[in-house]
């Protein structure tokens, strides 16, 4: 009887804190597969420009011969920042084939860190905290304002190309309330 | 005897060795191994060896039949499952001693033929001195481990397991092809909860194109990342990958893509869920309502070991079973999809074709009168049978009878050429034998790409390849390998330099401690085949290739014919036979160059396909499949195997064998058997190999009693022997799946 009275009431209370009913995913980019845009497909050319290319260099170095694979995450970076913050397909590729693997094999790296953003994002990224503490302290509301002030939808760029939303995980920094970091 | 163990023991978790139709549960699957005790004598040895299990633990069995082989039988250690001691080489894992001492652990990611994710943890057991619950199948067993699998904690553990693979699955059974073999299912009958706690929205998950042949249905994947491992370690395609993270993971290829490989079914087997399933097959039967028979796959020379799944006279699926020695665990696609050329352009009474070009369907009685006249008016060296590559070993033998009483001697199989060389088996059987690739350092492959010919050998070299980093030298025309090679040329001339030691990758041979060299069966067909062969035996000698101890030198047939038809001397006494043939009796045969044979030959083609063959045929006897009867076949490794009739013949067809034989009555050449084994002692006086059935029976004597040649190679180079992989015989071709997977293909 007890247990069940409880039950209703933590259900009530869950409830209300679903806003909506419809589960909404959380990811840097929304989906974690590709779909071909003009601006993002594999047949774009993409290489690492010339001073890049000496980092490439300079990050294998770091890796035995035989195990180039590691320096997926760091040049994948590297592309990323080369790319102005977001990594097309073409610029996996390329990665892939400096360390010499699979195309998918970078793929399942870049979906997997919410911070390599495969599709194209705003010169400022704005990223809000939705761990649990965050979101307590009201960070959905934070989120919702600032889409509403800029006029576009979670993963969307603002028109001219100067902001993007996104959502991620804890950053540590809840003392200031909510954390939005820039990029 | 707890509760988890008694589930556990109630679980078959690998689900593609059980077969559903047996009625009640079987809990030991079947394992064919050539010759068990002689293989492992000492581990034979060294399990009867245990001391005997205290008299108060009951007698366990190792998990179906699990053998342990002692690589080093110092390297030994013993472990305690649930108190009961067992002895396991080193280097085991805590699952694999478990399944030996009897414990099948509940498993979803773990696969004995793929490396170890670790990422289900429904095998949790609980370790004495280790303060959790362990991942058995990750974890290795060390000496003295007390490992326990049916104590509370375990079976807690397991618990909530379930309950988070549950979470997100949606429990969609009633609607899941996979329902009635689905581990998920069968194992949340032991561990699942009948509630669950979560209130959130489930999750759900695009569904992916996968080709063809395999149906996806996303949402209830679990993530154990079978499908990821298999492509990329038993496929070679490099295609799926896990993507995301957290609850947002999903299996996919990421940009769209179509998973290229041969063996692509296979995933079908391994998705432990409903998340991958057949698509042919998709809503058309339940497995519990189908009847298994156990059988061999013909579409190849590899002879898989298949079931066919049937309900009432319709072939439902094709499933693989396990055969170490030959295809594993695995099938191509092409012997998992074809089924439904089953039923497609099937002839099913007996025609002759009258003066107005249209075919009539006669009775039996009048067909055979009419073959068996026309038999006799025309002259024995003038008739000429052709064995089709579906044939079994009990017609050809019927048909070399038949044409061999009525004066001629012109029978041959085709694939084999116009003049096989049919006296040394050796030159003609895959000599290492299948398994035996496995102990390969080095492969040279001449006008042969085994991905299109023999799909599970090249799973075989595949393997080797991955595991041994063994080098690959290929002569032959551009292809495809999903393994690294080197391609050394297109014609026989690079044999030629090989075999003069002039090729770099001549060192790379002498090297090898077991060299393997393949030989193409499309070589069969050359004209200065004697010269090519006379290399490749020259090669072989210098590199120590055939040894007391390892006999390296390779033919890799086409057909699953061609083995028994050389075993039996199907050997055609001129080679320019057709050329002069006034009557021709086609046993299947649909691939035969039929443009020099004169206009007024009379053609006889007996088979079960209105394929390429009937369009030159007088006179059509509708044989039956080889689904639908019982059959020998040889692969290309020399062994026997049966095909066994899991579905009725087709309208009026009848067996290959018997229309011959009624037809030798007809014709008053009466041959001496009325039944199966009688033919069978009859094929005992020409290859009694065929008759040891399962069993490899390798050659006796080296090819190098072959005579000399005098021949020189031409520079004709090698030509691919398989156009399209899907499509390679009357089944084949009459396949809708085949056709839309060939389309695919020559985009
Ligand atoms: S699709 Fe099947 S095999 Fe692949 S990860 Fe999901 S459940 Fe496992
Ligand atoms: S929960 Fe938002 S920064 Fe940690
Ligand atoms: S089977 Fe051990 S973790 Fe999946």
């Amino acid at each position: 009887m007890f247990g069940r009275l409880a039950a209703q009431r933590l259900n009530e209370i869950r409830t209300a804190f679903r806003r909506t009913t419809q589960a909404s995913r959380s990811f840097s980019t929304a989906l974690n597969y590709h779909i071909d845009t003009p601006d993002n497909n594999p047949d774009l050319p993409w290489e690492f420009n010339d001073a890049n290319k000496e980092k490439v260099k300079e990050i294998l170095s770091f890796y035995p011969s035989n195990y180039k694979q590691s320096a997926v995450i760091p040049l994948l970076d590297l592309a990323q920042q080369q790319n102005g913050g977001w990594l097309p397909v073409s610029a996996m590729n390329a990665v892939a084939k400096v360390i010499e693997v699979a195309p998918i094999r970078v793929y399942e790296v870049a979906t997997f860190y919410t911070m390599f953003n495969r599709t194209k994002v705003g010169k400022y990224h704005l990223l809000v905290c939705g761990t649990t503490p965050c979101m307590i302290r009201g960070s959905r509301g934070i989120e919702e304002a600032i889409l509403k002030h800029l006029g576009v939808k979670r993963n969307e760029v603002t028109k001219d190309g100067l902001f993007s939303v996104g959502e991620m995980e804890c950053m540590a920094n809840i003392k200031k309330k909510d954390a939005r970091i820039l990029k | 005897m707890g509760l988890g163990l008694l589930a556990s023991r109630a679980l078959r978790s690998s689900r593609i060795l059980r077969s559903p139709s047996n009625g009640g549960p079987t809990y030991f699957l079947r394992t064919i191994v050539s010759t068990p005790e002689l293989n492992n004598a000492d581990a034979a040895a060294a399990v009867q060896g245990n001391p005997p299990p205290p008299p108060d633990l009951p007698k366990r069995n190792p998990v179906g039949g699990a053998r342990v082989h002692f690589p080093n039988p110092d390297d030994a250690i013993e472990v305690f499952v649930d108190g009961y001691p067992v002895k396991i080489p080193k280097g085991m894992t805590v699952l694999q001693a478990c399944e030996i001492a009897g414990v099948d652990i509940p498993r979803f990611c773990y696969h004995n033929r793929l490396s170890i994710a670790g990422n289900c943890r429904m095998c949790l057991v609980e370790v004495e001195k280790s303060p959790k619950p362990v991942a058995s199948c990750a974890m290795p067993a060390l000496p003295g481990m007390k490992i326990k699998t049916d104590t509370p904690i375990a079976k807690k553990a397991r618990e909530g397991v379930m309950e988070f693979l549950l979470m997100n699955h949606p429990l969609d059974c009633p609607i899941c092809d996979q329902g009635g073999e689905c581990d998920l299912q069968d194992q949340s009958m032991a561990f699942g909860s009948d509630r669950g706690r979560f209130t959130e929205m489930k999750r759900s998950v695009v569904d992916k194109n996968l080709g063809p042949l395999v149906k996806t249905v996303m949402t209830r994947c679990i993530q154990c990342t079978r499908c990821v491992r298999f492509a990329s370690e038993v496929a070679g395609v490099e295609d799926l990958g896990m993507l995301g993270r957290g609850s947002g993971e999903e299996i996919g290829t990421y940009v769209e893509k179509l998973m290229t490989s041969e063996l692509s079914g296979n995933v079908i087997d391994i998705c432990p869920v409903g998340a991958l399933t057949s698509k042919p097959f998709a809503f058309k039967a339940r497995n519990w309502e189908l009847k298994g028979t156990e059988s061999i796959d013909v579409t190849d020379a590899v002879g898989s070991n298949i079931r066919i799944d049937s309900r009432g006279p319709e072939v439902m699926r094709v499933v693989p079973r396990l055969n170490e020695d030959i295809n594993e665990e695995w099938i191509s696609d092409k012997t998992r999809f074809f089924y439904d050329g089953l039923k497609r352009q099937r002839l099913n009474d007996p025609m002759i074709r009258g003066a107005d070009g249209r075919f009539k369907a006669v009775s039996w009685r009048d067909a055979l009168a009419i073959v068996a006249e026309v038999m006799h008016q025309i002259k024995p060296e003038e008739i000429v049978g052709v064995a089709g590559k579906l044939s079994d070993a009990e017609s050809m033998m019927a048909l070399k009878d038949l044409l061999n009483k009525m004066g001629s001697n012109n029978i041959f199989c085709e694939g084999n050429g116009m003049h096989p060389n049919a006296d040394l088996r050796s030159g003609y059987i895959m000599n290492t034998s299948i398994s035996g690739l496995e102990k390969a350092d080095a492969f040279l492959l001449v006008g042969t790409q085994p991905r299109v010919e023999a799909a599970m050998v090249n799973a075989r070299i595949h393997k080797t390849v991955k595991a041994t980093h063994a080098k690959v030298g290929y002569v032959g025309p551009a292809a495809d390998f999903n393994y690294d090679h080197q391609h050394l040329g297109t014609g026989p001339q690079t044999l030629v330099e090989i075999a003069e030691g002039r090729h770099p990758f001549s060192s790379a041979l002498k090297n090898a401690k077991n060299p393997v060299i393949i030989v193409g069966a499309g070589v069969f067909d050359r004209e200065d085949k004697d010269a090519v062969f006379a290399a490749v035996d020259t090669i072989a000698k210098n590199n120590n290739v055939v040894r007391p101890d390892w006999n390296g030198l390779n033919v890799l047939l086409l057909n699953a014919a061609q083995a028994a038809a050389l075993d039996l001397g199907l050997v055609p006494e001129s080679d320019k036979c057709i050329d002069s043939a006034k009557f021709v009796y086609l046993m299947g045969a649909d691939d035969v160059n039929l443009d020099k044979l004169p206009d007024d030959a009379f053609v006889v083609y007996q088979g079960h396909h209105g394929d390429r063959g009937v369009y030159r045929a007088n006179v059509i006897l509708p044989a039956s499949a080889f689904t639908e009867k019982e059959g020998t076949y040889e692969n290309t490794e020399g062994c026997a195997q049966i095909t066994l009739p899991a579905v009725p013949t087709v309208g009026d067809a009848r067996d290959d064998w018997k229309i011959i034989r009624a037809l030798s009555e007809v014709a008053g050449v009466r041959l001496p058997y009325d039944s199966l084994g009688a033919i069978r002692s009859r094929i005992r006086t020409v290859a009694p190999n065929l008759l040891e059935v399962d069993e490899r029976q390798p050659a006796t004597f080296s090819t190098s009693l072959r005579p000399e040649v005098s021949q020189k190679v031409s520079s004709t180079p090698f030509t691919p022997a398989v156009e399209n992989f899907y499509m390679t015989d009357a089944i084949t071709r009459a396949s809708k799946i085949m056709a839309q997977c060939s389309a695919l293909l020559k985009k």
